[in-house]
């Protein structure tokens, strides 16, 4: 076993017990609902995810299929890792493409705005409806920011897709109500409870494998309002903003014209760990130019229909 | 890996803008340094209780509408808080809050002593069975760090958690504002010598309120692969082990716990709240919805409860009021008996009532039309607990506590004990799913010539359009073969209906959707139908097609009525004979109102 199930002759360590509650959501979903799918961007917590699923179902399949919303910024590494690691389940793999929602003018991209984060939401409601997806997995958690703070594990759509903070179901016990009407769908948080150090943790104790570029590699950057931005073939410097080859690493994983690095000299999990509990901003704030853009971002987005 | 010492503890707290709950999460956060710099600064003056401000109509209003969760951890533990406003209009979201948590915290201004709000607060967490309630006597700094003003309200709170029966509820006085004895020890109150807030938390011993006596394991769903069979969950009671001996319910048969699974491989014992794999050494029929027992423990097959309801739903409760009911992993339907008493929250009283109204906690009996195995909240909180689903909102209206259970009425026996049903090597969920079918029953009662035939067979078009295996079993139709032998007498009649609910439920069972368009004049042959779907986990739904008996009269187009009139036919409902109008249907489709679109667009809409 490689977490360690307890801690005393009747107890779980704190990541079992976590673990435990993930899987019996998961399982309760998947038995309850029609259609589910798994959203995995290949970052660290849809691998946790995916780990997640793998406990809850084996030795039998999953009993969905695993979605990723390509924005066509992702960066190669994370999409390698994805195509590997899918391949290594067995499973089944829907690629949803921003590009197609562009090419199909279902979206438009702003010319003063690189970043694909806001299209995503059509490319992945329309990926929802068109194969009849009822229930989507994700791996948003309650830590991440103030607004899922208070969502639910299940936090229920309308038929547009459409979060309403007032109307959220009451989560009592383990007791999940999934009864909806038809074109209603819902979104699964299994590790809403967890923190961002939890995930890594967990990562650490099942030698769970992530991309690369959660570990400090040199990278050209520059700095951009105070988040350092990987140059590519998607974004370029503006005159002024001096590029910089440094040591840094990735905390989230997402649209390459958006997520920020941060400097960073380590190497592997451990190091990782150490820097995140010692960390004094969170992954959010340090690395995500779109949810700073205003204070009620994230809530706006999740009205919207965002994961 | 080394076993950790490190274990999680789940624990609640409410109260109101002024009496510091935020404060205090916001100390304890700062405290510990789980609040990140940019988290400080979007706080913008730095002020503690607003750490606790999630959504925005809550930051313009400056209220917390709602349940949020923060996350803490130590080296010895990690904390998740749920926290709720106190005012007695958030009882639904205190009793949210309080559900899932291990041990509450109780506010209580050193100034004001044990208000109301305080009260009320412990005794929702006493009511959900928390063992561990902390009462913080906040703000010291306000009364001079008196110890005499602290003592005061000890002994108030004593007196308060022994009529509660709380088992372990110590005070602790402290600031949150200004630090005093929540993460770290006081300097201003040297006569405290109990343990900080933190160190309360850190230490308490929890593990041990779970079951571990009664073995119960209720079945989410059967893996299959190759020859691999198991049974998944989580257990809710008791110690699971290879070789103990079980029953499974609903069906009755015993066998052994041949070994737990997990994807680590398989272990030793399982416990609550463990999810795990368990593989029988016999092959018996169980499946979602099942529950795995100890062999000499088992609990009742229960079809009526007692239970206190704490009431989330805006319509009132009601007796004969009807829901969903999801007691573990099994949904049944519920129907309200009685409405015994009104508790008060605040003053611990009861009251008779004979509703209850939103945030009303208070005492009912249900009747179930399938069983539920549940025990006494008190003595398990998994399998003692429930929830009401409002089947037209689908809203969760109503969480449950078990007091007590019974027998009840009997399960619908085979008619001869030789005679016992041949289970299929498929399972539904197997055939269903393969098909990309799920079935149900859609009985449409009403007077003849209401539509219901009409509104049926619209129905079937629709549903076939879609790809939809389904079937309308007409009245007529049934009486020219099946039912050929039968006349028009009232048991006659009664035996077509049951023929028919018989069909209907083989029809779901296959995955397709069959479509009953039968008089049905009276309730209880309905509700033997209705049974006879909810026992075998099928979808079953009432639709009454109400159209006033002169305009079926009106319409006539088999010539019905006019024969009656003329003295031709006798016993034609709703003129000779009687016609019992549903109670409760699922839904009500009034012909002289809607046309026919309308009413199959409804319809689509309560399929599963």
């Amino acid at each position: 076993m490689t977490i360690a199930q307890q801690t005393g002759e009747l107890r779980l360590s704190h990541l079992a017990e976590l673990e435990a509650e993930a899987v019996t959501t998961m399982r309760e979903v998947a038995a309850e609902l029609e259609r589910p799918v798994l959203l995995f961007s290949g970052g660290k917590d849809s691998i946790v995810l995916l780990r997640l699923a793998e406990k809850a179902f084996r030795p039998g399949r999953f009993p969905f299929p695993v979605l990723h919303v390509d924005t066509g910024h992702n960066f190669p590494e994370v999409l390698e890792f994805r195509d590997r690691r899918i391949a290594e389940l067995g499973e089944e793999l829907i690629v949803a493409s921003v590009q197609d929602s562009i090419d199909r003018g279902r979206v438009h991209e702003d010319p003063g705005d690189p970043s694909r984060n806001r299209l995503q939401t059509t490319t992945l409601l329309d990926a929802l409806a068109e194969h009849g997806f009822d229930a989507a997995f994700g791996g948003a958690r309650r830590d991440e920011e103030r607004a899922r703070a208070k969502e639910r594990v299940l936090s229920f759509r309308d038929q547009a897709g459409q979060w309403d903070p007032r109307t959220q179901r009451p989560e009592l016990w383990n007791l999940f109500n999934t009864v909806i009407r038809r074109g209603e769908s819902v979104r699964v948080f299994p590790i809403s409870n967890w923190t961002e150090l939890d995930v890594w943790r967990y990562i650490q104790a099942e030698a769970l494998e992530v991309p690369s570029i959660y570990f400090a590699h040199e990278r050209q950057v520059f700095d951009r309002d105070g988040m350092l931005l990987a140059v590519s073939e998607f974004l370029q410097p503006a005159g002024g903003e001096p590029v910089m080859t440094d040591s840094v690493r990735y905390r989230t994983v997402g649209d390459m014209t958006v997520t920020g690095a941060i400097r960073s000299a380590a190497r592997d999990v451990d190091a990782v760990i150490e820097e995140t509990a010692a960390s004094r901003v969170t992954e959010r704030g340090q690395t995500r130019a779109d949810d700073r853009t205003s204070e009620a971002a994230m809530e706006d987005r999740k009205r919207e229909g965002y994961f | 890996m080394a076993a950790p010492a490190h274990d999680l503890l789940r624990l609640a707290t409410a109260g109101s803008v002024d009496d510091g709950k935020s404060t205090l999460i916001g100390r304890l956060l700062v405290d510990t340094k789980q609040l990140f710099d940019d988290q400080l600064e979007a706080l913008g003056r730095g002020e503690l209780a607003h750490v606790t401000d999630g959504l925005r109509a809550e930051r313009e209003q400056g209220i917390t509408i709602d349940v949020a969760y923060r996350f803490f951890a130590t080296p010895r533990r990690s904390f998740i808080i749920a926290y709720t406003p106190g005012h007695v209009r958030y009882t639904r979201n205190m009793v949210t809050g309080a559900s899932t948590a291990d041990l509450a915290v109780v506010l209580i201004d050193a100034r004001k002593g044990l208000l109301e709000q305080s009260r009320r607060h412990a005794h929702i967490s006493a009511l959900l069975g928390i063992r561990h309630v902390v009462a913080v006597v906040n703000k010291m700094d306000l009364v001079d760090w008196d110890e005499d003003a602290f003592g005061a309200i000890e002994a108030q709170w004593r007196r308060d958690s022994e009529v509660l029966g709380i088992p372990d509820s110590p005070a602790i006085p402290l600031s949150a504002l200004e630090g005093d004895n929540v993460v770290s020890r006081s300097r201003r109150m040297p006569w405290w010598h109990g343990p900080t807030l933190l160190g309360h938390l850190e230490t308490v011993e929890v593990a041990r309120d779970r079951n571990y006596e009664d073995l119960r394991f209720p079945v989410q769903r059967v893996i299959r692969d190759g020859d691999f069979r198991g049974y998944a969950g989580q257990v809710a009671g008791g110690i699971l082990r290879p070789g103990a001996e079980v029953v499974v319910l609903p069906d009755g048969a015993r066998t052994r716990i041949e070994r737990l699974e997990t994807y680590d491989g398989p272990v030793e014992a399982a416990f609550p709240p463990m999810a795990v794999t368990v593989v029988l050494a016999d092959d018996v029929d169980a499946g979602r919805g099942g529950v795995i027992v100890g062999a000499h423990d088992a609990p009742v097959a229960a079809r009526s409860i007692d239970a206190t309801v704490c009431w989330m739903g805006e319509q009132p409760l009601r007796p004969g009021s009807r829901y969903l009911l999801k007691h573990t992993t099994r949904r049944v339907r519920a129907g309200v008996e009685r409405v015994e008493a009104r508790v008060d929250v605040t003053t611990f009283d009861q009251r008779d009532t004979d509703e209850l109204t939103l945030n009303d906690v208070g005492e009912v009996t249900l009747s179930l039309t399938s069983p539920v195995y549940a025990d006494a909240y008190e003595r398990n909180r998994a399998t003692g607990a429930f929830i009401l689903i409002d089947e037209r909102t689908h809203d969760t209206v109503g969480g449950g506590l078990v007091r007590a259970t019974r027998a009840g009425g009997a399960d619908p026996a085979p008619r001869s004990r030789d005679v016992v049903w041949h289970p299929s090597h498929l399972d539904r969920d197997a055939r269903w799913s393969a098909t990309g079918n799920r079935g149900a029953t859609v009985w449409l009662t009403g007077l003849p010539a209401s539509g219901k035939s009409t509104i049926a067979t619209a129905l079937e078009r629709e549903l076939v359009r879609q790809g939809r295996m389904a079937y309308v079993l007409d009245g007529d139709n049934i009486r020219h073969g099946l039912s050929g032998d039968l006349g028009f007498d009232e048991a006659s009649r009664e035996e077509n209906i049951r023929r028919v609910g018989q069909v209907a439920r083989l029809f779901a069972d296959s995955g397709v959707v069959a479509l009953v368009s039968l008089v049905s004049p009276l309730a209880e042959a309905r509700r033997a139908a209705r049974e006879l779907h909810e026992v075998a986990g099928l979808p079953f739904i009432e639709v009454f097609i109400d159209t006033p008996v002169h305009e079926c009269a009106r319409r006539d187009p088999k010539g019905l009525y006019a024969r009656a009139r003329a003295g031709r036919l006798r016993n034609l409902t709703g003129d000779g004979m009687r016609y019992e109008p549903p109670e409760r249907p699922e839904l009500i489709i009034r012909t002289t109102e809607e046309d026919v679109d309308g009413a199959v667009a409804r319809l689509l809409e309560w399929l599963p």
